[in-house]
């Protein structure tokens, strides 16, 4: 069982740093991003002072920083590192690049929302920019889980039905600079759990010379690479359900692809990801108040998308809601349509799946919007995404173009 | 000619027979770079990782083929030098950390092609050399994106046709500015060892080599390519095209080691420039369909004042 525990509170980002350092990570390569930077500087310290063991790297960017962390775990050390919005976009082709090469390592994504306008509050473009590249992804609500998805993670990553990079997601601010409860399992348990880096596959050495992403003439050739990768993101649910089950029996905190809150007899669900899960969450408490059966499903596993275990939750469920944080712009949220597409098949579907968009750069997400929702629920209108944008927020936004000396209306 | 590197090798036959890169990739007949790799190749032996850059050297590896006895690794365009850094790190790890034995470590190399390594692998490499990464970078310099056609690149010399640069009545140089001086960014940097190599100067080439080899740190090699499909000239003409580029003095043969530079071969009587552009198609438009004396003379002149100093 668990040992000593430790409990500390602790921000998401140093629950990261934690997740790291209690994995027994070897090598981090890293660049600073705001609202991620405070995870690579505690491991800075910690590789300094010794509390970790192995190498800190500066790199220049993160491009180079993706490069030498699937480099690393191509030559068979356990890698770690971290970054955020304008960081994975800058990164984005040694992401492809590196989980072509079919190593381990897991890393953290901050979710901070993109450019232009440059912003620092989150939402999740950043990270869904990485929905095809090939990585597992795991999304934290707390910061309890961002630590414990760390050491799952590692378990996922390097099982050899997997050996694909996992990414753990976590909010820029509301979770990254937001101090929580966090137990720190004992080391000792956690290396039962997740024993020292033993590569499945060749690694970089003189005994086993290999050529490793080699170019390839030809479609056929191409697709089996990519069927091979395909198939190897599909298993790691299976290898995911394995491991979140050994890590309940010894740390007592379980953890699926998709987290159900109230929802046995709900009428109105709301599919949520994330921090603002938890706002969500009392948004339910809040109707059922006023009696009305409203429940939740968090998304946890993003990648291998959860498609069974999405249509089996679902169904039954008339009203549905999606809250996307993020925008495919000329199309709505990015996660809706793939939603939709694993309900399709399910017989009692959603009579109601209702697009949402909300939570943009960081906006917050209110009562009165998650009431706005079971308005549109009701009418049964799902025509169109519902943009969580309300009079308030655009009498504030008036304001500014009046100090900007702007005055005729520009946003209809 | 003076030669001021270390002497491991006095003559050719002085060179290890074993072949590291065997016969029959993909890359063109007479390519420069390719011979430069396989000659410094005899000397690191095949204990070695290869970080390869997008370009034509990326074609030596193709499923399930690999002409090299040492081990692959295809990156990006931009990206080779931070792929050495994590494996070298790696490498360090294991060895310190989890006693890893020395017969199993491995030299780190950089394989890239000059539009890499010139324009978009600049920044990471700077980097690298900064953090003292412990690196041989090996940057094949044909002088234009190759793998992609023939494309302007900063090492695309003046006066030279590329497809992104051709000559036209109202830019009759085709690339109208000089080539980026790497060797002087490079050197700014301070690294261990850099040399410039060609093909055509084997002897003086595995002496750069063997020296690097007894070398921790950056150690940075420019190797002219001559390049028969880009450059256009028939591949049997490689070894000469290669020859004239140190003869008429366009390429400078150094080294740059504790400080000093050095010319390790001195071309004492410079045969003009226009022997070495007129064998190439590049360089057609200079001589055909009217000559262009003017950028000729601008040509030699800059090769003029390189040397000047040394003479
Ligand atoms: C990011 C990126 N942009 C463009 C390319 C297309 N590309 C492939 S090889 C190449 C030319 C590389 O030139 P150089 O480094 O000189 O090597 P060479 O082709 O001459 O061997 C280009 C532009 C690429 N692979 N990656
Ligand atoms: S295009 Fe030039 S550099 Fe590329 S393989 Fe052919 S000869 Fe070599």
């Amino acid at each position: 069982m668990e040992g000593t525990v430790n409990r500390r509170m602790l921000t998401g980002n140093k629950a990261a740093a934690w997740g790291a350092r209690l994995a027994g990570v070897d090598y981090v390569p890293a660049f600073p991003i705001t609202p991620q930077t405070e995870i690579v500087e505690t491991l800075a310290k910690w590789f300094a002072g010794g509390e970790m063991t192995g190498k800190f790297t500066n790199m220049d960017s993160e491009h180079s920083m993706f490069a030498a962390a699937g480099a690393a775990a191509a030559t068979g050390v356990r890698v770690f590192t971290a970054s955020s919005s304008q960081g994975i976009l800058y990164g984005m082709e040694s992401l492809y690049t590196v989980t072509g090469w079919r190593v381990p390592f897991v890393m953290v994504n901050v979710s901070r929302a993109l450019a232009t306008p440059i912003t620092l509050e989150p939402d999740h473009n950043d990270v869904l920019a990485l929905r095809d590249a090939g990585l597992v992804q795991f999304h934290a609500e707390t910061c309890q889980e961002v630590l414990d998805l760390i050491l799952i993670g590692y378990r996922v990553t390097e099982d050899p039905r997997v050996c694909l990079p996992v990414l753990v997601n976590m909010d820029g601010f509301y979770l990254s600079f937001t101090r929580e409860p966090v137990l720190l399992p004992d080391e000792n348990a956690v290396r039962e759990f997740l024993p020292p880096f033993k590569a499945e596959q060749p690694v970089f050495q003189a005994s086993t010379p290999q050529a490793r992403a080699s170019a390839i003439f030809g479609g056929s050739h191409y697709s089996y690479f990519k069927f091979q990768q395909h198939l190897a993101l599909q298993k790691a649910g299976d290898v995911f359900k394995e491991a979140a089950r050994e890590f309940a029996d010894r740390f007592g905190r379980s953890y699926h692809a998709l987290e159900p809150y109230r929802m046995e007899d709900a009428e109105y669900v709301f599919v949520m990801s994330n921090s603002f899960a938890t706002k969500g969450k009392s948004a339910v408490n809040k109707l059922r108040q006023k009696e009305i059966k409203a429940g939740l499903l968090k998304l946890v596993q993003v990648r291998p998308f959860p498609k069974k275990e999405l249509a089996k939750a679902l169904a039954g469920k008339k009203r549905v809601a999606v809250i996307d944080q993020n925008i495919s712009l000329g199309s709505g949220g990015i996660l809706f349509p793939e939603i939709a597409a694993a309900l399709y098949p399910v017989q009692d579907r959603p009579e109601t799946l209702l697009p949402v968009v909300g939570g943009l750069g960081g906006k917050d997400i209110l009562e009165s919007d998650f009431d706005a929702i079971i308005d549109r629920l009701d009418k049964g209108d799902a025509t169109a995404p519902l943009l969580l944008y309300n009079e308030h927020d655009l009498a504030q936004f008036r304001a500014m173009q009046k100090i900007a000396g702007k005055t005729e209306e520009v946003l209809s | 000619m003076t030669d001021a590197t270390d002497k491991t090798y006095r003559k050719i036959k002085d060179l290890p027979l074993e072949e590291e890169v065997a016969p029959g990739s993909p890359l063109c007949a007479g390519c420069g770079g390719l011979e430069g790799l396989r000659l410094a190749e005899k000397v690191l032996g095949h204990n070695v990782v290869y970080s390869n850059a997008a370009g034509c050297f990326t074609l030596m590896s193709i499923f399930p083929f690999n002409p090299l006895r040492g081990s692959w690794l295809y990156t990006t365009m931009s990206a080779p030098t931070a792929t050495s850094q994590g494996i070298r790190d790696a490498l360090d790890i294991r060895k310190n950390k989890y006693g890893m034995p020395e017969s199993e470590d491995l030299q780190v190399m950089v394989i890239a092609g000059d539009g890499s390594t010139y324009d978009m692998g600049l920044s990471p490499t700077s980097a690298a050399i900064h953090r003292k990464l412990d690196f041989i970078y090996f940057c094949y310099d044909n002088q234009g994106y190759g793998n992609t056609g023939f494309q302007l690149s900063a090492s695309s010399p003046y006066g030279s046709h590329t497809q992104t640069a051709p000559p036209a009545l109202e830019h009759p140089a085709g690339a109208e500015q000089e080539s980026k001086d790497i060797f002087e960014i490079w050197k700014a940097h301070n690294p261990v060892y850099l040399a410039t190599v060609t093909p055509r100067e084997p002897v003086d080439l595995a002496n750069k080599f063997a020296k690097a080899k007894t070398l921790k740190g950056p150690r940075l090699f420019i190797c002219l390519a001559p390049c028969p499909t880009g450059w256009g000239f028939d591949p049997s003409l490689m070894h000469q095209i290669a020859k004239l580029a140190v003869d008429t003095g366009i390429f400078p043969v150094r080294e740059y080691f504790e400080g000093k530079v050095t010319h390790t071969k001195i071309p004492r009587k410079r045969v003009p420039v226009e022997k070495y552009l007129e064998l190439q198609q590049r360089f057609r438009h200079l001589f055909e369909p009217k000559r262009q004396d003017e950028i000729i003379a601008h040509i030699q002149q800059k090769v003029d004042d390189y040397w000047k100093p040394y003479e």
